[in-house]
C-alpha cells in the first residue's frame, strides 16, 4: 500500500530536528533508514503528520570507541557498523550483525532505528541487553542515557518520550577473557527470528540471552553446567519465558528452540574458552 | 532545513542512470512510483510494497535498496541506478546474458531487483563465493526458479570477471 500523507522535514542540524519534534510532539516520527518504519507507514499502521529524516545528519554519523564503549550515532547503518574495522573489539556484535535483516536492508537500516523499533525478535536489542549497553536520548529538554533494560519496556514499546529521539547507542567492549556466540532460527536467513540466542561466557559462568520469545530480551546467568544439569536449566528457562503460539511457530516449537539454540551457543562459548 | 508540506508536490532532482532527471512529488510518493509513473521507467517492479520481496531493488549511491521503502524526495541529489542501466546500447550485459544462459528467470517479476543486488555484489566483492551469493539473494523472493539458475549465473559472472574476461 501507499503511506498516508505527511510533511517531510530534513533538518541540517540536530537542534533543528529536536525543535520539529518538540513542535509536533505527538504527531511526528523520526525516520532514519526506514526499513521498519517505512513498512509500517506503507501499511498505514502509523500515520504521522510529520516525518523527520535524520539519515543525513552529520552529527549522528559517528562510530567511535572510547571509555570502553563503542558509540554508534543514530544515522549509522547496520552495514557501516559491520564494515567498521574496530568491530572486532566487540565479537558478539560482530557475530550478530550479519543476521540483522538482509544485505539490502542493512545498507539503509540503522543500528539505533532497530533499537527504537523494539521488535522482540530483532537481534540488536538482544545484543544491547546482553552487553548491558545503553541508548542516549535527546530532546529540547536535554539528554539522558538509559540502560537497555530500562529502555525497552515491551513489544515495540520503549521508555522514549514523544519529544525524544535516540541520538546514539553504546555497546560496551568485550571484557578480556570472554567468549561469545550467536545463533537464530527463522523462516529464511534475514527474516525475523523465531528464536534468537546469544551467549557470553567467562571463567565463572555464562550469560544466555534469548530473543523472539518473551516481549523483551531475556537474559539469564548460569554457572557452567553439562549434560542433564544444562538440560534442566535450559528447560526451566524455556518454560519461564512463556512464549506464545503465532503464525510463525507454536509455543512448543519456541521452547524446543530455546533448548536447542541455548545449548548450541553455550557449547560454542564453552569450547572457545576452555578447549583452545 | 528542508520542510516539504504533505499537500503539495515538490520538485525532485537526481541522477538516474547517469542522466539528470526531475519531476514533482508529494512527500509520501514512493521512489518506485516516481520511477514508474513520473519518469516512465517500468523496469523497477513492485511486489509486496512493504520491504519483503526485493522486487523493487535499485541502487542508490551504489547501495542496493528497496525503492518501496524510500520516498522520492529522499532521492534528491543522489545517484539512482535501475535495471535499465545494465544493458549497454541495447546489448544485455554479462550478468543479464548469464541469466539467460542459466535459465535464471521465468516470469521475470523478481529479476530486475535481483540483477541490481547482484550487480553491487559483483562490483564490490569479486571474490564472493556461493555462500555469499546465497546470503545476498536471501533479500529477494523468486516464486518461479528455485534460485539455482540465479546462483549459477552469478557464480559464472564472478568467475568470468576474475579470469579477466569481463565484457
Ligand atoms: S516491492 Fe519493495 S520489497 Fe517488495
Ligand atoms: S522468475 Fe518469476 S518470480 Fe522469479
Amino acid at each position: 500500500m501507499k503511506p498516508a500523507g505527511f510533511d517531510y522535514a530534513r533538518p541540517d542540524r540536530l537542534d533543528e530536528a529536536l525543535a520539529v519534534l518538540a513542535e509536533h510532539t505527538h504527531t511526528a516520527r523520526v525516520l532514519a533508514g526506514g526499513q521498519s518504519l517505512g513498512a509500517m507507514l506503507n501499511m498505514r499502521l502509523v500515520t504521522p503528520k510529520v516525518l523527520i529524516d535524520i539519515s543525513a545528519l552529520a552529527e549522528l554519523g559517528h562510530i567511535q570507541a572510547d571509555d570502553g564503549m563503542i558509540e554508534v550515532g543514530a544515522a549509522v547503518t547496520q552495514d557501516q557498523l559491520l564494515r567498521w574495522p574496530g568491530l572486532k573489539e566487540q565479537p558478539l556484535l560482530a557475530q550478530t550483525l550479519p543476521w540483522v535483516g538482509h544485505y539490502q536492508t542493512r545498507q539503509r537500516g540503522t543500528v539505533c532505528g532497530s533499537l527504537a523499533h523494539g521488535d522482540p525478535s530483532s537481534e540488536l536489542p538482544l545484543v544491547l541487553a546482553m552487553l548491558k549497553g545503553a541508548v542516549v536520548l535527546a530532546s529540547q529538554r536535554g539528554s539522558r542515557t538509559l540502560t537497555a533494560a530500562d529502555f525497552q519496556t515491551g513489544t515495540m514499546q520503549t521508555a522514549m518520550r514523544d519529544d525524544e529521539m535516540i541520538v546514539a547507542a553504546r555497546f560496551p567492549l568485550a571484557a578480556p577473557g570472554c567468549s561469545s556466540a550467536f545463533r537464530e532460527i527463522g523462516p529464511r536467513r534475514g527474516d525475523f527470528a523465531i528464536v534468537a540466542a546469544a551467549a557470553v561466557g567467562d571463567q565463572d559462568g555464562v550469560s544466555l540471552g534469548i530473543g523472539g520469545v518473551a516481549d523483551t530480551p531475556a537474559i539469564r546467568r548460569l554457572p557452567w553446567l553439562d549434560g542433564a544439569g544444562l538440560d534442566d536449566a535450559l528447560n526451566t528457562i524455556a518454560w519461564e519465558l512463556r512464549g506464545s503460539s503465532d503464525g510463525h511457530a507454536s509455543a512448543a516449537y519456541r521452547r524446543t528452540q530455546v533448548r536447542n539454540l541455548g545449548r548450541q551457543v553455550i557449547g560454542e562459548t564453552q569450547h572457545a574458552l576452555f578447549n583452545r | 532545513m528542508r520542510y516539504l508540506t504533505a499537500d503539495a508536490k515538490h520538485p525532485v532532482r537526481f541522477i538516474l542512470n547517469d542522466q539528470p532527471v526531475e519531476g514533482n512529488a508529494e512527500p509520501r510518493l514512493l521512489l518506485t512510483d516516481f520511477l514508474r509513473r513520473e519518469i516512465g521507467l517500468t523496469g523497477t517492479h513492485v511486489g509486496c510494497e512493504h520491504g519483503v520481496c526485493g522486487a523493487c531493488t535499485v541502487r542508490i549511491d551504489g547501495a542496493s535498496t528497496r525503492a518501496c521503502l524510500v520516498y522520492a524526495v529522499q532521492a534528491e541529489g543522489r545517484s539512482v541506478e535501475t535495471v535499465e542501466r545494465l544493458a549497454v546500447n541495447g546489448d544485455l550485459n554479462d550478468l543479464q546474458r548469464a541469466f539467460r544462459r542459466h535459465h535464471a528467470l521465468q516470469c521475470g517479476f523478481c529479476t530486475p531487483g535481483i540483477l541490481m543486488s547482484l550487480s553491487q555484489l559483483i562490483d564490490e566483492e569479486p571474490t564472493a563465493d556461493e555462500a555469499r551469493v546465497r546470503e545476498v539473494l536471501s533479500g529477494h523472493i523468486c516464486r518461479c526458479t528455485g534460485y539455482h539458475g540465479i546462483i549459477a549465473a552469478a557464480l559464472d559472472v564472478l568467475a568470468e570477471r576474475q579470469a579477466g574476461r569481463h565484457v
